[in-house]
């Protein structure tokens, strides 16, 4: 078991045809993922060749998901259209049982985002990852389930769940996962932009109903105050132990750090803050991302999980 | 902006000479107005002009309240032509060849309002507050109840109830009451149409006559809206930024100068923020924040180089990458060249991780130049500290 995505799934990629839909859909296939279909309007009937792999292309993910039976897209769309593909994404398949949608576009406008985030929670069964994230991934035996655009290989099918804003802070924690010899059920990055789809607490909750998922990695940055309301979810729902990082105790107060969501602002959302909600929930805290595997041990061992 | 949307402001004339002011002056029918000095730099109020030839003294303040024609006429005379030195523009000033003369008002309350967006909602919010004229951030500290909150619905818009009773939570009543709702109504508007991330407007201010008008405001906008608003080009004012940080942004870098001593050059903007944290951690002083972004070139990253090193503080520089989509035997090659065009002449430690971590170290190691190659984040941190003799 994984959450969301597993070798199942069956993925669309929408924008197949753009330059990062066929870099990302042909890295995605490498590692096994089941893609099934790409849409890009006006280009349907024809097939697009993924490394020998013949992908048929829709003109809307409509005709795309009850064609194919897809419950995952991947958005690799620009920014400017990006917005439109989530609502044509969230009426395929809120008519069609429901499904994912993996939003990897940076740089959507805000606004574009509150009403995108406002039509997919209307539809029960439809959840948003993203914007300006990299990705799902589920690791299997062979191979695995990516959605995204994360270096597949650093990965390994195990036991830890991983959620991050930051995309190769991910890859980091990922990293610091297997220097101990721990696998991943499923790694989220739920992206940087202060509106976005999936948060921290959706994903513990799933990651704390998993079975197989036994602890938790959860990689913040500084902005907003997501890291605090997930600290208070994991005090009072969150019975699987939970290692934290939040990244910029350096930065400077009103400046942008690259994501449009890490400022602080208004003396809010700092780094300190973060950290201080984290212990007080009782997350196992890692001041140095190089720590984050040494803290998962002593996490694991703590729980009865692991010797040592 | 705000008169576009039928914002109340009040009513202002921009003139270029001493004739056009007095024109306003005529025209506005206001008995007091203020006479501005318009630059694009702040601190004008409490500026000094300066004849540009002689270099003597003309008036202190580039901003002034006149209380009659003539002292419209002393007050432009003494701004138009003349250069305007205040704290932003450095000793040489600017000559001042626009003015704004605007009417006068009776202050009856000052109000604080503003239209953001709420992260954790997802939505529009609006905030209002009896305690105008200060620093929002103070009220929200010492008396967090005087700060009234509204939200908008994403496809509804504001609700007329909610409106309604801000305004009843202000204390407005009757004609004030309803043109708050107006403008509440027209700056929503403005907010969606123009792509705002912000609009605050402080003071907002009641006059003795019950009208609700903007007397000073910031808005700030959308970046990532720039696409639909061609016209943000025409009233960008690049001295009004960061150079090297524009310089930053064309080249798909993300940079924000610290005050350290140690340069950063990483992939991703969380490990970037996280470089900076273990340095600090290990006992250094980042000098900086930067992202080179997932699609750096060799050009890209000597680029980043030179905006590293033009900073004078920077004594070393830690080079920290996880290989995604960038490969590090691209960055390997590309640290190599630009050690060759440009001057390298402090300490190097370069991490990598990731896609082709191997192929990039081996480059590293078998070039002639003097770079520290590490495999840890915190390894990388401590040795480059080390490096320039500081750390505990």
């Amino acid at each position: 078991m994984a959450i969301w995505i597993d070798e199942d799934s069956k993925i669309l990629i929408q924008g197949i045809t753009g330059k990062q839909g066929t870099f990302h859909g042909t890295r995605m296939l490498r590692y096994s993922t089941n893609v099934v279909g790409g849409v890009t309007p006006g280009k349907g009937g024809q097939k697009i060749d993924l490394e020998g792999n013949e992908i048929p292309v829709f003109n809307s993910m409509s005709e795309a998901v009850a064609e194919t039976g897809a419950d995952v897209s991947a958005i690799y769309v620009p920014a400017r259209f990006a917005a439109g593909a989530i609502h044509e994404a969230a009426e395929a398949f809120n008519e069609n049982g429901g499904g994912l949608i993996v939003c990897i576009t940076e740089g959507i406008p805000t606004l574009d985002m509150i009403e995108a985030v406002d039509k997919v929670n209307r539809y029960e069964g439809v959840r948003l990852i993203g914007p300006n994230c990299p990705g799902i991934i589920s690791p299997g035996v062979e191979g695995g389930c990516k959605v995204g655009i994360m270096p597949a290989f650093i990965h390994k099918k195990g036991r830890i769940g991983i959620v991050s804003k930051s995309g190769t802070l991910t890859y980091e924690a990922v990293a610091q996962t297997m220097s101990v010899d721990e696998g991943q059920t499923t790694c989220v990055g739920i992206g940087g932009d202060p509106v976005s789809g999936t948060g921290f607490i959706d994903c513990l909750e799933a990651f704390e109903n998993d079975p197989e998922t036994v602890a938790v990695v959860m990689i913040g940055e500084i902005g907003g105050s997501a890291e605090e309301d997930a600290a208070e979810w994991v005090s009072e729902n969150m019975s699987k132990p939970v290692v934290g990082f939040v990244a910029g105790s350096t930065a400077p107060p009103g400046k942008r750090m690259g994501h449009a969501g890490a400022i602080i602002s208004g003396g809010k959302g700092t780094a300190s803050e973060k950290f201080a909600a984290f212990e007080r929930a009782g997350i196992y805290v890692a001041r140095d991302p190089s720590e984050i595997g040494r803290v998962l041990v002593e996490a694991l061992v703590d729980s009865g999980l692991r010797e040592s | 902006m705000f008169r576009e949307f039928g914002v109340n402001v009040l009513e202002g004339v921009h003139c270029k000479s001493v004739d056009d002011a007095l024109a306003a002056y005529d025209s506005l029918g206001s008995q007091v107005v203020a006479v501005k000095s318009q630059i694009h730099a702040g601190g004008r109020g409490k500026g000094i002009l300066y004849d540009p030839k002689s270099g003597q003294e003309v008036m202190k303040g580039g901003v002034k309240i006149a209380f009659s024609r003539d002292d419209v006429e002393e007050f432009s005379r003494n701004i138009c032509g003349n250069r305007l030195v205040t704290k932003q523009t450095g000793a040489e000033g600017k000559i001042v060849t626009n003015m704004y003369v605007e009417s006068g008002c009776d202050i009856d309350h000052e109000y604080y309002l503003a239209i953001l967006v709420d992260r954790d909602r997802k939505s529009v919010l609006v905030m209002a507050s009896t305690e105008g004229g200060v620093d929002i951030e103070e009220v929200a500290e010492r008396t967090p109840e005087a700060i009234h909150k509204i939200w908008a619905d994403p496809s509804d818009g504001l609700d007329k109830r909610d409106c309604a009773s801000l305004s009843e939570s202000l204390g407005l009543s009757g004609d004030s009451a309803e043109e708050l709702d107006r403008m509440l109504e027209s700056l929503y508007r403005m907010f969606l149409d123009k792509d705002c991330s912000m609009i605050e407007i402080n003071p907002l201010v009641k006059t003795k006559g019950g009208s609700m008008i903007a007397l000073d405001a910031k808005v700030s906008l959308d970046e990532n809206a720039n696409f639909r608003h061609p016209w943000r080009e025409e009233v960008r004012d690049l001295s009004e930024e960061e150079d090297v940080e524009i310089r930053a942004n064309d080249l798909g870098l993300s940079y924000v100068k610290l005050d350290g001593n140690i340069g950063c050059l990483v992939n991703g903007a969380g490990l970037a923020m996280a470089s900076m944290d273990v340095i600090k951690l290990y006992g250094g002083e980042p000098a900086n924040f930067l992202d080179i972004g997932g699609g750096a070139t060799r050009e890209s990253i000597t680029a980043a180089f030179q905006i590293i090193l033009e900073d004078e503080n920077v004594e070393g520089i830690l080079v920290n990458i996880f290989g995604g989509i960038i490969r590090c035997d691209m960055v390997a090659n590309s640290v190599i060249e630009a050690s060759k065009e440009i001057d390298l002449d402090v300490p190097l430690v370069v991490r990598f991780s990731g896609t082709n971590h191997r192929e990039g170290k081996a480059i590293l190691d078998s070039s002639d130049i003097s770079i520290h190659t590490v495999s840890s984040l915190s390894e990388g941190a401590r040795k480059i500290v080390e490096c320039i003799g500081g750390g505990n």
